[in-house]
């Protein structure tokens, strides 16, 4: 097991420097020129323009820029946003919390609706839940979120007004941001009233976030476990006479369940490319925002170290789930 | 049971806390984004200067609210040199700094501060003038600050003197600028001999109407009324800016009353908020200009006859109807509306199919072609300019002009557009800065502009003799006669075709009381209340 995980943190490394590559490239070969979108209109004379790249060093050859970034990442240092002039991994580290928070809510609706309906559609494969499910599952697929978004936010918070419109928490409660996630500050903070708060403003992100993940894990649960039902083993536990239930949630969804891990692994990065536009809609505070304001802005150590960032917490977690695929499914360990 | 009292009393106390914050009148602004930071002499966003500058501090002289006009602020008086090049400011006694849980100030505002203020932008020796990694200090270098000013001196306690190397009239608007707030020195040097510097930019202390609570990246930004505000303390006790970047996302939150007032509606939902009885929508010309710059060094734009042709060419009121949808007015001047000394008497050039032809054949232009270059972002002067090229375009063809469009990427729209060998007629605005004329005038139509600001490549003796004079006087009584005569002198040369100036719409519950409108485009709240 020990050598299986150390395999996958070895595959980490080429990515990681691979992502870095990229992401440095990817933002300079947009057009663009940070320091001219910022003086806009009001434009900047040759000499203050001169100034201003020796000040943020892009006036140094690519390849050494480059590596600069590389030795500064080994040290920790991701840079300063040319806007803010702040700390790239301090503004990260603060708004990181709010995507995190939202995002496992998401995985979760998304797991706990997704699989369960996967599983009762196979099982009454034909059916009208089965055709119901499918159907909802693909319109949830194909829905565009921002529409999705505004939508619900147009029925929910303001026809029926049971939802707020937007945020992370209702603006008359103020306490510190001791973890970052609003579920458990609310809880700290002993405020009444608080944590009721956050989770009604969790509820609308959290479906538009869920929506397109519960829709993949649903229709992939539902495939996998129609191809295990018609297994052999399946059958030989049925003519066992075992009960019905214990004959899906043991026999079938085990084995059904190596591919939809799999999935939802996957999911994470479709969870973060939807964040950028969940977290614009519902005003959330997160890195989805704060990355797309900076590719506007050409900030090029945000937009580099942004990308990097979240390229690693999809590679972490994606290791997570082959670490767990390992002990669901013992054959991937064996080879 | 000693469990069960403490408890019954720390409910009690929770709720008449509780009592207590329903009772004080808290705003809460929708506003449009994050601020970069709370000093804003670092930064040229008006979100961050909405937070900061226009809630945190004070300046030296202020624009009187709802004009472009300068009043006193910080400095209670100035007296100027008879050869205009020296001010002297006497400061407003017994201002007090704010304080709050990160300072607390030992004494009131003095020279100090403001010599601090500017001295950290001007001088490279002073220690806050790289405080945070690549501070460019762009406002103070792009109002060209370093160039005018001479000198700067601590005359007494309440006395400063600044000498410019040449006679500047707008110097007195440059002050009232955000980039010139007025700063704590005392709190600075409290930050420096703790090695924390950058939390001036993070915590702000100033002398202004609002102080500086918390702020959550991307959230909320919480501030409380002064209670020590030298103007007196503001009717609101709270002002919440809670940051919310989608407009329709905005305005749910202000019919849900989850906000009082809202930043930049989209245009197309104004007639619906108009008509909501718990809302009002107040609307005011902003200070910018959109215009269609051509290149007057290339032939045939270099004959002003063909210039008006094709002004007299353009239907404007299909571009507001159609481009705006309403949320702007047909432009005649190179300055907008509300700013003094905008010339009410000067004629726009019809919009006349028949006589653009007449003209065209009279100048002996014919078969004419050209390019017409269409910016690829929003800007207020000009929400749509691909649109706008296109509506531009087919009137060309109706009197038999051939335009094709064409556009860059911004940056490089802004930089290839400056180009005097430039190809094409540039579509393009500005947004006015200090309120001063000449900051229209002077930056975009003056000699010393072309190849640069001056997209049109326009210079004009006549025109520029009356905008250099009127920038050394310092009497605006004075000044408004010249630039009038300048604006009639640009509507005969024609080198741009004006074309719009937006207007702003500021919605905002019914019962807000008190909110005036900023020609310059920034959000205050001095003065607003919250009816009962």
């Amino acid at each position: 097991m020990f050598r299986f995980i150390l395999s996958r943190v070895g595959i980490l490394i080429p990515t990681f420097v691979g992502v870095a590559i990229v992401a440095f490239a990817f933002i300079r070969l947009l057009p663009g020129d940070p320091i001219l979108l910022m003086s806009g209109e009001r434009g900047i004379s040759p000499e203050r323009y001169a100034e201003l790249q020796t000040l943020l060093g892009y006036d140094r050859p690519l390849p050494l820029q480059f590596w600069d970034y590389l030795t500064g990442l080994l040290q920790g240092d991701f840079g300063n946003s040319v806007v803010t002039r702040r700390p790239v991994l301090e503004e990260f580290m603060t708004l990181f919390p709010a995507t995190l928070e939202l995002s496992l809510v998401a995985i979760t609706l998304a797991v706990f609706i997704g699989v369960p309906a996967g599983v009762l559609a196979a099982i009454k494969r034909g059916s009208w839940f089965d055709q119901i499910t499918m159907g909802a599952a693909l319109t949830g697929y194909s829905m565009p979120i921002f529409w999705w978004g505004l939508l619900l936010i147009i029925f929910f918070s303001g026809y029926l007004g049971w939802t707020p419109v937007s945020g992370r928490i209702s603006l008359l409660y103020y306490f510190p941001q001791t973890t970052g996630f609003m579920l458990i500050d609310s809880l700290i903070s002993g405020q009444e009233g608080a944590f009721r708060s956050a989770v009604s403003h969790l509820v609308l992100p959290g479906i538009v976030l869920a929506t397109i993940p519960l829709a993949v894990i649903a229709r992939q649960t539902r495939s996998a476990m129609l191809e295990v039902l018609g297994e052999d083993y399946v059958r030989t536990a049925r003519a066992k006479g075992l009960p019905a239930f214990r004959v899906v949630s043991v026999h079938a969804l085990r084995n059904a369940l190596i591919p939809v891990v799999t999935t939802i692994g996957l999911q994470v990065g479709v969870l973060m490319a939807g964040a950028i536009l969940t977290e614009t809609i519902f005003s959330w505070p997160g890195i989805g925002k704060w990355m797309v304001d900076s590719v506007f802005r050409r900030d090029y150590p945000v937009v580099q170290g942004g990308l990097l960032l979240i390229a690693m917490v999809v590679m972490v977690v994606n290791l997570a789930v082959d670490v767990l695929y390992g002990f669901i499914n013992p054959r991937v360990r064996a080879r | 049971m000693r469990l069960t009292t403490q408890l019954l009393a720390a409910t009690a106390l929770a709720l008449s806390l509780g009592a207590t914050a329903a009772s004080a009148k808290t705003l809460v602004y929708c506003s449009e984004g994050s601020p970069e930071g709370f000093d804003p002499a670092l930064y040229t966003a008006g979100t961050t200067f909405d937070a900061s500058s226009a809630t945190v501090y004070n300046r030296l002289a202020e624009f009187e609210l709802g004009t472009t006009n300068t009043r006193p602020g910080l400095a209670e008086s100035w007296d100027v040199s008879e050869d205009g090049k020296t001010y002297t400011f006497h400061l407003r006694p017994d201002v007090k700094f704010q304080t709050t849980d990160f300072f607390t100030p030992t004494r009131p505002l003095n020279a100090d501060d403001v010599i601090f203020s500017f001295e950290r932008q001007n001088s490279a020796d002073n220690p806050y003038n790289a405080y945070v990694a690549g501070a460019s200090w762009e406002y103070w270098n792009s109002m060209a600050m370093p160039d005018l000013i001479q000198s700067m001196e601590k005359v007494d306690d309440m006395t400063v003197r600044i000498t410019l190397n040449e006679p500047n009239a707008p110097f007195i608007a440059n002050l009232a600028m955000p980039f010139a707030s007025i700063l704590s020195k005392e709190y600075a040097d409290q930050l420096a001999e703790s090695g924390n510097e950058a939390q001036l930019n993070q915590q702000p202390v100033g002398t202004g109407p609002f102080q500086f609570v918390a702020y959550q990246p991307d959230a909320v930004i919480r501030y409380k009324a002064n209670p020590d505000y030298w103007a007196g303390k503001e009717p609101i006790d709270d002002l919440v800016f809670a940051i919310t970047t989608d407009a329709s996302v905005r305005q749910q939150r202000l019919l849900a009353n989850e906000c009082q007032v809202m930043a930049y509606p989209n245009p197309a939902d104004i007639e619906s908020l108009k008509g909501n009885s718990d809302l009002k929508v107040l609307e005011q010309e902003g200070l910018n200009v959109g215009y269609l710059a051509y290149n007057t060094k290339q032939e045939p734009f270099d004959d002003p006859k063909v210039r008006r042709a094709l002004n007299t060419a353009i239907n404007k009121q299909a571009i507001i109807d159609v481009v705006f949808q309403g949320s702007g007015e047909v432009a005649k001047n190179p300055i907008p509306p509300t700013m003094w000394s905008y010339n009410e008497e000067t004629k726009d050039d019809p919009y006349d199919p028949e006589a653009a032809k007449t003209m065209l054949q009279e100048a002996g232009v014919e078969n004419l072609s050209m390019k017409i270059w269409a910016m690829p972002v929003q800007r207020p002067y000009n929400p749509n300019a691909r649109r706008m090229a296109e509506l531009i375009q087919s009137d060309l063809s109706a009197v038999g002009v051939d335009a094709e469009i064409v556009s860059y990427e911004w940056g490089e729209y802004l930089e290839r557009s400056k180009a005097e060998d430039r190809d094409g007629a540039v579509l393009l605005g500005w947004t006015g800065d200090n309120g001063d004329p000449d900051n229209f005038l002077g930056v975009l139509l003056s000699c010393d502009a072309v190849g640069n600001a001056n997209r049109a490549q326009w210079c004009n003796e006549e025109f520029d003799a009356k905008i250099n004079e009127a920038k050394t006087l310092t009497d605006q009584a004075e000044r408004t006669p010249l630039y009038k005569e300048a604006q009639e002198i640009f509507k005969q040369e024609a080198p741009w075709a004006t074309i719009a100036t937006s207007i702003t719409f500021m919605p905002m519950r019914s019962n807000v009381t008190g909110y005036t409108q900023d020609p310059l485009g920034q959000h205050w709240f001095t003065g607003v209340d919250i009816e009962e």
